[in-house]
């Protein structure tokens, strides 16, 4: 037996993957953690880091239900000041197609790293806070986005990698029980806000926001407290830990791209379904990197986008499958794939010529000489239940 | 009847000219929950070592070889509505096919439960 599919998350059949670790790859301050907690380690993006605990279906559907506790210390946290009276804020919107300057405080927004080209570098939640901006970025693109940025900001911005803060989210329907008896005030919250907060005498920056299609909150802190802090957030009866390979399936049901999978230089946020990330003043000023030809696009539609998938059957279609027509030509590419444990069935993400791109037409997928059906879905599968006021 | 493995996590159970093939408890346990088994199509020829059968989980998919030669009896009917069995029954109820072995020398090259248990316990 073998494994010929590399999946997206790094998940190893071959209980020798963790011998083929390069030297480089490093230990996140909950390591221990994870192990005790009987966390099976894969490298991902460079850092060991937990695929699974109990299994990847019950802790799907536990975060679906209760409260699921991730561990995404790998993402790279990145705060930006400026001096010399330059407008971090706008600085950065040199870089990305959103409106940073109209954020209120407390307030952020998903953006996009762009090249000149629209391609896009990396996804990114971008936050203003009272004296700074902050970032969160992907973990495999992070040192990536800083050599962008250092090229692309004037130099009276200063933008510190903040590698000794640990990033933990709480996901699911009782993320706010659990979290708000820890933390009273978290509760006051709306979906895409944030504030500080402190715990037993620990700084916590919290965000009501996530990656799963559920309510939940990110919380950013010392990696010396993290332990602590996640150990009182297990011992409250919501919450389960949750490892890569359910971060993997919610994302997908709940429609959200993967970069590196489902968007990459390639794609633009036209190609990628993005277009809400181009903020209305900025596509009216037309003033990000590529946004000539991104606005052309977004006017004359993309020659291929990202589209979701219900495969037919119970066989998952994963990354690297095809799109083809009646001939066998092929036609479009799988970016994400797999067994759905919420909607019961296999789903996927491709991108699809602009005309195979309405929901409801009917394709075919080619995965190792097989041929599969599926038809084109609006995403997202599973409905994202965020909580846009206030409260419990 | 006679236990054999492989070093790819697959068994196979022998009676006299039959063997039934699966994969091992240790590889159910590594691939965790599977949602999809492809079994070989009756009277498939395989020869030993050839991808026999296809098994997923929720994260990836795995060939199983045919850890010998011979002509397929019959996949495993079961798996196609539970394929969780493999999960929960790995060698015995989730087993993935039946072939009538080709030449039951090529067994000689396979390990005996003692020698699969030992090889597992060195990963």
């Amino acid at each position: 037996m073998s494994e010929t599919v590399h999946p997206p998350e790094g998940l190893a059949l071959d209980p020798d993957a963790e011998d083929l670790d390069t030297p480089e790859t490093q230990h996140l301050p909950l390591d221990a953690w994870h192990r005790t907690r009987g966390g099976r380690m894969v490298p991902f993006a460079g850092y060991h880091m937990a695929v699974q605990y109990e299994g990847i279906m019950a802790e799907h559907l536990w975060c679906r239900e209760n409260a699921g506790l991730f561990d995404v210390s790998h993402m790279g946290q990145l705060v930006f000041t400026a001096e010399d009276g330059v407008d971090v804020a706008q600085a950065l919107e040199a870089v990305l197609p959103g409106d940073v300057t109209g954020l209120g405080v407390g307030r952020m927004r998903y953006s996009l790293l762009l090249d000149e080209n629209g391609g896009i570098l990396d996804d990114l939640m971008v936050t203003r806070r009272q004296d700074d901006i902050y970032m969160v970025v992907n973990g495999a693109t992070k040192y990536d986005d800083i050599a962008h940025l250092l090229d692309h900001l004037p130099d009276a911005v200063t933008i510190n990698l903040q590698d000794e803060q640990a990033l933990l989210a709480l996901q699911g329907p009782k993320a706010v029980d659990a979290l708000s008896r820890l933390m009273p005030g978290v509760e006051a919250l709306v979906f895409m806000t944030a504030g500080a907060f402190e715990w037993q005498g620990t700084p916590l920056w919290i965000s009501r926001s996530g990656y799963t299609g559920e309510d939940g909150f990110e919380i950013s802190l010392s990696a010396e407290s993290a332990e602590a802090f996640a150990e009182a957030l297990l011992a409250q009866g919501e919450v389960k830990p949750i490892g890569l390979g359910a971060r993997d399936s919610l994302r997908l049901e709940a429609g959200l791209p993967l970069y590196g999978h489902d968007l990459n230089a390639e794609t633009t946020p036209i190609m990628g379904d993005l277009g809400f990330a181009l903020s209305k003043r900025r596509r009216e000023a037309a003033d990000f990197p590529g946004a000539a030809h991104i606005l052309a696009e977004r006017e004359n539609g993309p020659a291929s986008k990202r589209v979701g998938l219900l495969v037919d059957g119970r066989q998952p279609v994963r990354e690297g499958a095809t799109v083809v027509d009646e001939a066998g030509a092929v036609v479009g590419r799988v970016t994400s794939g797999g067994f759905a444990p919420s909607v019961g069935q296999p789903l996927a993400m491709a991108y699809v010529p602009t005309a195979l791109a309405q929901p409801g037409t009917a394709l075919r997928l080619a995965q190792r000489g097989k041929i599969h059906t599926g038809t084109v879905s609006a995403m997202p599968f599973i409905p994202h239940r965020y909580v846009r006021i206030g409260g419990k | 009847m006679a236990r054999y493995f492989t070093q790819d996590h697959e068994w196979i159970d022998v009676d006299g000219e039959i063997g039934t093939v699966g994969i091992s408890e240790f590889a159910q346990s590594q691939l965790g929950d599977i949602v999809f088994v492809d079994v070989p199509a009756d009277g498939r020829q395989l020869a030993k070592g050839d991808e026999a059968a296809v098994v997923e989980s929720v994260k990836a998919a795995s060939d199983v070889y045919s850890p010998v030669s011979g002509t397929v009896l019959e996949g495993n009917p079961a798996l196609a509505d539970q394929p969780d069995l493999v999960n929960s029954d790995a060698e015995a109820e989730g087993w993935f096919f039946r072939l009538t072995l080709a030449d039951s020398s090529e067994l000689d090259e396979l390990l005996d439960e003692a020698a699969y248990e030992a090889f597992v316990a060195k990963l």
